[in-house]
Order: structure tokens, then sequence, then C-alpha cells
């Protein structure tokens, strides 16, 4: 599996580190616990595309969102993950 | 039909016209008492309690595709119960106990071999968790031994103890561990349940679940709606997506393991044996190949592959634990895939939804869990309450706090 970095170029999945779902960012401090559980601990673990987040640990070290299919590990696109907006 | 020594012969001697199918291949009834989705090896077991504990059956489990094709079929057969946490160890204690009577019970050659885990440490501070781990499975009555460099080495001569990096420093013994032939205990659970009424109903994949009034009232499949009183969840690798048929968003990953068999060599390993400074497995099969694997690949996924950075870090794992396998070709290599729960421990629970069920969440270490997780999901099914031994299986400790995790790693699979 290899990752296109905006930034390095198309580089093999082992320099990367694999955080999890690319997701909406986390509830407020004062958020309900119920809010909380769901953020840390579900997940929406599709059969199909999935943004999820990359660390180029061993590259530009920057935070990428993959859009990688999880049925067949083909990966249609890599942003730096300052670039990115969760959709609403 | 029993199997039996006598019966072998009397086959043979009437040239092996007389077997039959281990087990019938019936269309499904328009209505069960309890319908158990998922012909994985919990399944399976699932449906077996529920006849011979519980009295029930009218009982249907129901496969997409043919039993066995998932986990129950693909994993390192490695069974064990050398678990730290009070959740935990228990539980797969009475798994252990349940695998020794297994083929009496079940009359089937499951192959289990107690031939032992040894879990090797290479320093103090492994010494110290391995001490820490034994002595809390002794308090639990379970068996633990506690090897210093010597023993290892009498039992296991050609390993690298040396190594200036991971010398082996002892490991810690559970003698009634081993392995078990995962097929036969599939075939070995269908057949005796079916034997007790059970339908297996196979290519006959859940589509939907019909609730009403916060109710289960059956399941919608390929091959028609299927009513149901009570319908049990154990597709492990898939369970957030029939989950969420039921509208359930689960505490749970999919990730692929992969795993590996060599070509066959004489006996070489006459044990489990695990290194202590990274994750690798391995023993030997009874036709010879070593069978050994590692870590997941570490990303979400429903492929059934994986990829090449895992097979080089098992191949690096194997090489500085045994250098000798560095001669010996790999001959096959596959993934399976697995429900990464969030403390790395498995549920076994009710759900919100009245008369549904599940068993999920089973990681690394569901194979071992076979026999106890049937026999607490029936009983957790039949009685509407999980048994002592599941109680700590919650759905819901995630909320409450009442975590399981034995690795301390936090909501983070690929650490697991
Ligand atoms: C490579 C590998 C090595 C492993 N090694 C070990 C080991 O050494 N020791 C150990 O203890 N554990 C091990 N495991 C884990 C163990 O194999 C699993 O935890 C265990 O098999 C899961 O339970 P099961 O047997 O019921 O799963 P499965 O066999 O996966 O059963 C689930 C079934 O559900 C079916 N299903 C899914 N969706 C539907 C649907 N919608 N409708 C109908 N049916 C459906 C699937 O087709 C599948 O047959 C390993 C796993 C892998 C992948
Ligand atoms: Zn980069």
């Amino acid at each position: 599996m290899r990752i296109p970095c905006p930034h390095c170029g198309m580089r093999g999945s082992e320099e990367f580190s694999y955080r999890g779902a690319a997701g909406p960012p986390p509830p407020a401090a004062d958020a309900p616990a119920a809010s909380w559980h769901d953020h840390v601990y579900l997940r929406d673990n599709p059969f199909g595309p999935h943004r999820e987040l990359w660390h180029h640990r061993y590259g530009c070290r920057r935070w990428l969102v993959v859009t990688r299919d999880t049925r067949t590990h083909d990966i249609a696109g890599a942003v730096d993950a300052s670039a990115w907006q969760p959709p609403a | 039909m029993s199997y039996s020594f006598l019966r072998i012969v009397r086959e043979a001697l009437r040239g092996d016209r007389g077997w039959r199918p281990a087990w019938r291949d019936p269309a499904p009834k328009p209505h069960y008492d309890v319908v158990v989705v998922g012909g994985g090896g919990h399944g399976l077991a699932t449906g077996y309690y529920l006849a011979t504990e519980h009295g029930l059956a009218n009982v249907a489990v129901l496969e997409k595709s043919w039993i066995g094709s998932g986990n129950a079929g693909r994993n390192t057969t490695i069974i064990r119960s050398n678990y730290l946490l009070a959740g935990n160890e228990p539980f797969y204690e009475h798994s252990m106990k349940l695998w020794e009577g297994l083929e009496r019970d079940l009359n089937f050659n499951t192959m289990v071999s107690q031939r032992g885990v040894l879990n090797l440490f290479h320093s103090d501070a492994g010494r110290d968790a391995a001490a820490r781990r034994g002595n809390a499975m002794r308090l639990h009555g379970v068996d633990a031994a506690l090897l210093d460099e010597a023993a290892v080495r009498a039992m296991l001569p050609w390993l690298d103890f040396d190594g200036a990096r991971f010398p082996i420093t002892g490991g810690l013994l559970q003698r009634r561990g081993g392995t078990a032939r995962h097929d036969a205990v599939v075939w070995g659970y269908a057949r005796a349940a079916d034997r007790r009424g059970v339908d297996i109903v196979q290519n006959c994949e859940v589509t939907g679940i019909r609730i009403a009034g916060g109710r289960v009232q059956g399941v919608e499949t390929t091959r028609g709606f299927i009513g149901a009183a009570k319908v049990g969840l154990a597709c492990a690798g898939n369970s957030s997506r029939v989950a969420a048929l039921a509208g359930l968003r689960l505490p749970i990953e999919s990730h692929v393991l992969q795993a590996f068999v060599s070509e066959a060599v004489k006996p070489l390993i006459d044990t489990v044996l695990t290194f202590g400074a990274g994750h690798f497995y391995i023993s030997q099969s009874d036709k010879g190949g070593l069978v050994f694997g590692g870590d997941i690949d570490g990303y979400n996924s429903y492929a059934q592959r994986g990829n090449l950075p895992i097979v080089e870090d098992v191949a690096e794992a194997c090489m500085a634990l045994l250098p000798l396998a560095g001669r010996l070709r790999v001959l096959r290599s596959w993934g399976g895939i697995m429900d990464m729960s969030m403390d790395g421990s498995p549920i076994i629970d009710r759900t919100p939804v009245a008369g549904l069920y599940l068993n999920a969440g089973w990681c690394y270490g569901g194979f071992k869990a076979t026999p106890a997780s049937g026999w607490c999901f029936a009983h957790t099914i039949a009685h509407d309450a999980p048994h002592r031994l599941n109680a700590a299986m919650r759905l819901d400790r995630f909320a409450s706090g009442a975590l399981i995790d034995e690795r301390g790693a936090g909501a983070q699979p690929n650490l697991h």
C-alpha cells in the first residue's frame, strides 16, 4: 500500500503511522459525558470509503487525511490535515 | 451416527460407503425461538449450547457463506487461559476446561493438543510482568510456571538466547495451553448442534433486522424473512455492519490480521512459543509446517488480505527469536478480518433492542474463547441476563468506565 503524500509524493505505507477515522473535532470540554463517550469509543467502521488520519512519521511529519476504501485498500487521495474540513 | 474406532473399521470393511453428511442442509423455517447470525465457531457453539444446556432446539444458525469461512478457519489455533484481569481470566479458564472435554462432548476429533504456551521475556521488567501475570493466574486457580533461562534452554535449545538486543532470560509457561484444529472445531460444533435439532443454514446473509416497538421480530435474509423471538449476533469482523442493521453503533473497528505457514519440517517446536520483545507467536502443525503470526496491519480493513510491512515485521521477529527459520520457505499467508474493540476485550451482552444480543469484539484472541463464548452467549440469550463469567464483558462498559484493558493502551486498536 502506498500513500500519495501531498508534500513528499508517493511513499510506502510503512513510513506512516495510522491514527484512525478522521472525524469531527472533539466535543466541548463541558459537553455531556455521553458526547465524549461517543467521540472516544464509538466508530462508524464503514465498509467502503473511509477518511482517516495518517502521520507521515518518517517523512515530512505532517498529519494527512487519506481517503481509502476498506474493502480494497484503494487510496483515492490524501490531503494535509490542516486543509481538510470534516463534512458538516 | 456416532464416530468411533469401531465405526471406522466397520466402514472400511464395507468400502466406506456408509458415511453420511455430518449435518443436514435445511431450508430456513419461517420462525425460530432463537436465530444466531454468523456460522463461525462462536455462532455454532452458541447453537450447540442453546440446545444442550438450555433445552432450546428450535434454533437456527445463519451463515452468509459456508461455515468456518471467516476467522474460525483462518486463525493460528492457539488456546490458552493466561489473562491478567479478573474480568477475563475466569471466562478463559472456563473455555480451557471446555476444551479439555470437548472431543468427548462433541464426539468429534478437534485435535486439542495441550502442548503448552510459553511466553518468553528478555529483561528484568519482562520477568516482573510475567511473574505478576502468573500470580494472577494462580490466584484464579490456573496453572502457571515461571521458568528461568536454564529451564527454557532445556526445552528449546536452538533459540537465540544470547542476542545482544533481546537475550532470553526466561518465560512464563502455561502447560495446559496449546492448540486445536480450527476447522474441526467448526465441524464438530456444527455436527453436534445439528444432531440436537439446530438448523445450520448456509449461503444465507442477514441483510436487515426487523424491530417493532423496541423488540426484535426477526431478520431479513437473502433467503427471505425469518421470524425469531430472539436474535444473537456472532459476526466477528463484521459486527459493526450487522449491528448497524439494528441502528447500533459499536465501540469496534475492523482490522486485518495476517498469518503464515512454512514448508513442513521434522518435529522442531513442541509447544506454542511467543516472543517477549515484539508481537510474534509460533507453533508447529501436525503436518510439520511452522504456523506463525504477529501484529494486525493496523488500519481499518475488510479486505481479508494484508500488506508487506507486516510480513517484514513478522519475519524480523521470527529471525530475532529463531535464526534457523531463515532457511525455511513460507508456503502460504492469508488474512482475516477481526473486530478490534476499544479496550481489547470482547462483548457478550444484551443490547438496547429487546431480544437482540451481541457477541463481538474478539480481537486477536477469539479462537481460544470459542467454547466459553458459545456457552456464555447461550446463557445470556436463554436467560436474558449474562452469566457470572461474562458479566464484565458489557456493551456499556465504555460509558460506565469499567473497561477490561489488559494492555492499558486505551481506545486505539492498533496498540492492543
Ligand atoms: C490470522 C488470524 C489468526 C488468529 N489467531 C488466533 C489464535 O491463535 N488464537 C485465538 O484465540 N484467536 C485467534 N484469532 C482470532 C479468532 O480467529 C477470532 O476471534 C474468532 O474466530 C472469531 O469468532 P468466530 O469463529 O465466530 O468468527 P468467524 O469465523 O469470523 O465467524 C463469523 C461469521 O459471521 C458470518 N457473517 C458475517 N456477516 C454476516 C451476515 N450479515 N449474515 C450472516 N452471516 C454473516 C461470516 O461469514 C463468518 O463466517 C485469529 C484471527 C486471525 C484472523
Ligand atoms: Zn510527507
